[in-house]
């Protein structure tokens, strides 16, 4: 009886729904009949879940799954039913059509509609005939997954019914895979098994595999090495999806590194200043993306996702001429003496750490994203969040940017010709401490662009700048001072390196590997990866 | 040989240094213990704590002007070795709660009772001895100082690259040491201290004792640096500092003597950490962060790279600014410490003492061109 009922009523359904499509009741009536749910014994409420399911209208999915969990009740009084919450002292009463709060009651006047194992039966498929069945797609195919993950053989039939009716390809798809994980539980021939193993293994994910393993477990013969195989199937195919998400990862965390190190390569690499001011300049920038947001929030709401585009030229000046004033007033009367520069400018980082903290406060700022920031979406079994895509895209093109200006513009030639030949390219006219202030300008104001990236993935803080400094260094050195591409390579390699020792060492203890990687391979190439050879390296 | 480095490391200079400390601890041992709590002339227990906290870091500003100064290796990474010394001594004394814990524990400490450890690790074996976690704090950050610079100065990273990893260094052992199952405590650290060597940790007895113990390591640090410096070793360290490639033509090997040096000075800063902490009563990981590090070479900046006893004092001075500046103006620290690093730099290279030697010498260069002119006249 248990097997027949479900199915004759959704021969019931189909042969009421195919026709004409869902028709929709009026609220009244649709009211009426899950009010009758409240009257009369078991099989009166086993009618009416009949009738409500022959209705095809997913507004009583609410109401049906209320009474699945024992929430749904009825008040004597005047017969009416409602989807309860726990309240203080009693209930909220719910309307089960519209979702709206009706009244409060205390907890003897309204009494609980009870269900036996038969009826709980009939609610399960008659509400996943219902989300089957559902107008939206996305709906149908959250079902599709609820009943791959239950594999309730309750449902086979009402899946039949929804494949058969079913428009989009990938609900379709869903739904025979649902089919197929339910039949593998079920008693079907074989044959049919082994054909459902061959869908799961198509699905191919996580609960997909779970599936595989659990017919596995269950079933003999040609079944179970069938499930075996697809079981081995998924898991190396998920291994394989699990490394590319690895380096989709690891590439997210270079970029990231990218962008803090980029400034430095020039700082750092170009001139040889050590700059441990850096971070303190990227922290800048991302607080003068703060001060545009506030800015554009309270004076012109509707150019928020113009912000960053604001931000970006905005940090650079603000980076770029605090750069250059430091240059000029610091730096400059430390040249060749680098270790005494790293001091200064350490203490400049804490003046500059404590004027932010002063002005703007100890805690996190917050800095809002644009939609076209915010979001993900899927490639396999892959997903990747917009915000870190936009920052790779972001770094590479700061980092080929700074590449063509070092290349191909005048300043550049003569950036290079000071830092190769200070002396020689003085006595070609060039304005040597000019070019050092801006040479040093630039570095710091890509250091402020990098804050405006940041200030997307990161908590804004005066602390920010402090959690990039060492790593920065680490990129610029692993990768070989002076060199561009060094940077870059030795940025991707640590940012992968970093995620894929995740796994296996924790995220702390990652890093620490990786740190003393760097450590130990300084020793073996102090130079870096991509070393410049000839004399100026012997200083 | 042994006497004459002895002889040689007692110049006028350090019989004022040793002279003057001896003067300072025995007063405010005698006016700390010998005076009532209410006479005008008491010293209570914190002050008493707190010279005993700066002698430390003056103990540790001198292993760091060991090898900067003298041998051209900027470190930022001692306040590892400081840390790891202090942590050995931690774990003695947290061993030494035995039942007194919360938990009543009479092996595990109470950390490792909350983090659900059935036994004691084995790296936390031997610590209930006085002696091997003495040792200890010598051994431990001995060895990584000897393993990390054998490799870093046989393939001759110098110069800022050095900075830089001995700095990703002290980082690495923080992150290391934040985590709880390292089984350090995590970031809480080890506190809670009851007694050393059966002392009660609180009493004014023990802390002026401690002060004692860390006057006496420093006079001792200072005498085996100063005896290393003005020894035919320490001229050919200057020589490394000052021309590396240039001694090493002459036949010496520098590697070796950095190596030796380097080694030496972190156990100098694991005693001053060991003795740092029964005084403040707690270790924690956030004694590894490179800021610390920096900071100490800003004593030594401040003091005078180079002249030991500047290190000492650079220390002391700006320690006590750092207790007086936090107390009125918590604000303004970070601005005067930050000012300190890039004055000192740009006006003050060679810091307060060096700036004072420069200053006598050229008093006397002139005294001696104008003593010589009567005799002209004649």
């Amino acid at each position: 009886m248990a097997r027949i009922l479900p199915s004759l009523l959704f021969f019931l359904a189909l042969a009421w729904l195919i026709p004409s499509g869902p028709a929709q009741a009026s609220d009244e009536a649709l009211q009426a009949q899950i009010d009758a749910l409240g009257t009369g014994g078991f099989s009166d409420t086993a009618k009416q879940i009949q009738a409500l399911a022959a209705s095809g209208d997913d507004r009583v999915v609410p109401a049906l799954q209320a009474l699945l969990a024992g929430k749904l009740y009825v008040r004597p009084s005047d017969k009416k039913v409602f989807i309860t919450e726990k309240a203080e002292g009693g209930f909220t009463l719910i309307d089960p059509l519209s979702g709206k709060d009706m009244a409060t009651s205390d907890s003897f006047s309204v009494k609980k509609i009870r269900v036996n194992n038969r009826l709980r039966r009939e609610l399960k498929a008659a509400l996943g005939g219902l989300t089957l069945l559902s107008k939206n797609p996305a709906a149908r195919l959250k079902a599709a997954g609820a009943v791959f993950k239950s594999q309730d053989p309750d449902m086979l039939v009402p899946l039949e019914a929804a494949i058969l009716k079913e428009t989009e390809d990938k609900v379709r798809k869903a739904l025979q895979g649902a089919r197929a994980a339910v039949q593998l539980k079920s008693d079907v021939p074989e044959a049919d098994k082994i054909a459902a193993l061959k869908l799961i293994e198509e699905r191919g994910d996580r609960d997909a595999l779970s599936v595989a393993l659990a017919a596995a477990a269950q079933s003999e013969g040609a079944v179970k090495a069938a499930a075996e195989a697809t079981a081995k199937s998924i898991r190396q195919n998920l291994e394989l999806w699990g490394a590319a998400q690895n380096v989709w990862y690891g590439l997210s965390l270079g970029s990231v590194l990218l962008l803090a190190a980029i400034g430095l390569a020039i700082t750092f690499g170009v001139m040889g200043v050590i700059n441990m001011a850096h971070g303190e300049m990227v922290m800048i920038g991302a607080y003068v993306t703060f001060m545009v947001q506030e800015v554009i929030r309270t004076s012109m709401p509707e150019m928020f996702a113009y912000s960053l585009l604001i931000s970006v030229p905005l940090a650079f000046l603000v980076a770029g001429a605090i750069g250059m004033a430091v240059e000029r007033c610091i730096i400059r009367f430390l040249y060749g003496r680098p270790l005494e520069t790293l001091l200064a400018t350490w203490g400049l980082s804490l003046v500059l750490q404590q004027a932010v903290r002063t002005i703007f406060g100890p805690s996190n700022r917050e800095v809002g994203t644009p939609d076209y920031m915010a979001g993900a979406f899927e490639i396999g079994h892959l997903t990747i969040t917009y915000n870190r895509l936009w920052i790779i895209v972001f770094s590479l093109v700061v980092l080929f940017a700074l590449m063509a200006v070092l290349k191909k513009t005048s300043l550049g030639l003569q950036m290079r010709a000071v830092t190769q030949n200070r002396r020689m390219a003085g006595a070609m006219g060039i304005r040597t401490s000019w070019v050092d202030a801006v040479t040093f300008g630039l570095g710091s104001g890509i250091a402020g662009i990098a804050g405006v990236a940041l200030s997307q993935i990161d908590n804004v803080s005066p602390n920010l700048g402090q959690s990039y400094i060492i790593d920065s260094f680490m990129v610029v050195v692993f990768g070989g001072v002076g060199n561009l591409w060094g940077t870059l390579v030795g940025a991707m390699t640590l940012g992968v390196a970093n995620k894929f020792l995740e796994p296996y060492a924790g995220a702390v203890l990652g890093k620490v590997l990786v740190l003393v990687f760097i450590i130990l391979f300084i020793q073996k190439r102090p130079r870096g990866l991509f070393a410049l050879k000839g004399r100026a390296i012997e200083t | 040989m042994t006497l004459k480095l002895i002889q040689g490391g007692f110049d006028r200079r350090t019989a004022i240094f040793l002279g003057l400390l001896f003067l300072i601890v025995v007063g405010v041992s005698v006016l700390s213990l010998g005076t009532d709590a209410d006479s005008p002339l008491h010293v209570s227990s914190y002050s008493v704590a707190l010279l005993g906290k700066y002698l430390c870091y003056a103990l540790l500003a001198l292993s760091v002007d060991l090898v900067w100064g003298f041998c051209g290796v900027l470190s930022l990474g001692h306040a590892a070795f400081f840390a790891l010394g202090g942590y050995a001594m931690g774990m003695y004394l947290m061993r030494q709660i035995g039942t007194r814990g919360v938990y009543g524990d009479p092996i595990l400490p109470d950390f490792m009772v909350f983090l659900n450890y059935k036994e004691l690790p084995w790296f936390w074996y031997g610590f209930d001895q006085f002696w091997f976690a003495a040792l200890m704090v010598i051994v431990v950050p001995g060895v990584l100082a000897f393993v990390f610079g054998w490799f870093a100065f046989r393939s001759r990273v110098t110069g800022v690259y050095l900075s830089i990893i001995t700095q990703a260094l002290t980082f690495a052992l923080m992150l290391a040491f934040f985590r709880n199952d390292m089984g350090f405590g995590g970031n809480n650290g080890l506190t809670d201290f009851k007694e050393i060597l059966g002392f009660d940790v609180q009493a004014d007895s023990t802390r002026v004792g401690l002060l004692v113990a860390s006057a006496v390591a420093l006079a001792l640090g200072f005498i085996i640096c100063k005896a290393l410096v003005n020894s035919k070793f320490g001229k050919v360290l200057i020589a490394v500092r000052d021309a590396e490639s240039r001694t090493r033509f002459l036949g010496y090997r520098p590697e070796n003597y950095k190596l030796l040096v380097w080694t030496l000075s972190a156990c100098m800063a694991g005693v001053a950490g060991a003795l740092y902490v029964p005084q403040v009563g707690i270790i924690n990981p956030s004694e590894f962060t490179p800021a610390n590090s920096i900071e100490v070479v800003i004593w030594v900046a401040v003091g005078g790279r180079g002249t030991l006893v500047g290190a000492t004092v650079g220390a002391i001075i700006v320690n006590f600014g750092k207790t007086l500046f936090t107390g009125i103006l918590p604000e303004f620290w970070l601005f005067a410490l930050g000012g300190l690093f890039i004055a000192v730099t740009l006006f003050l290279p060679k810091g307060i003492v060096g700036t004072y030697d420069d200053w006598k010498a050229k008093r006397r260069a002139s005294k001696d061109a104008a003593a010589p002119q009567p005799q002209e006249g004649d």
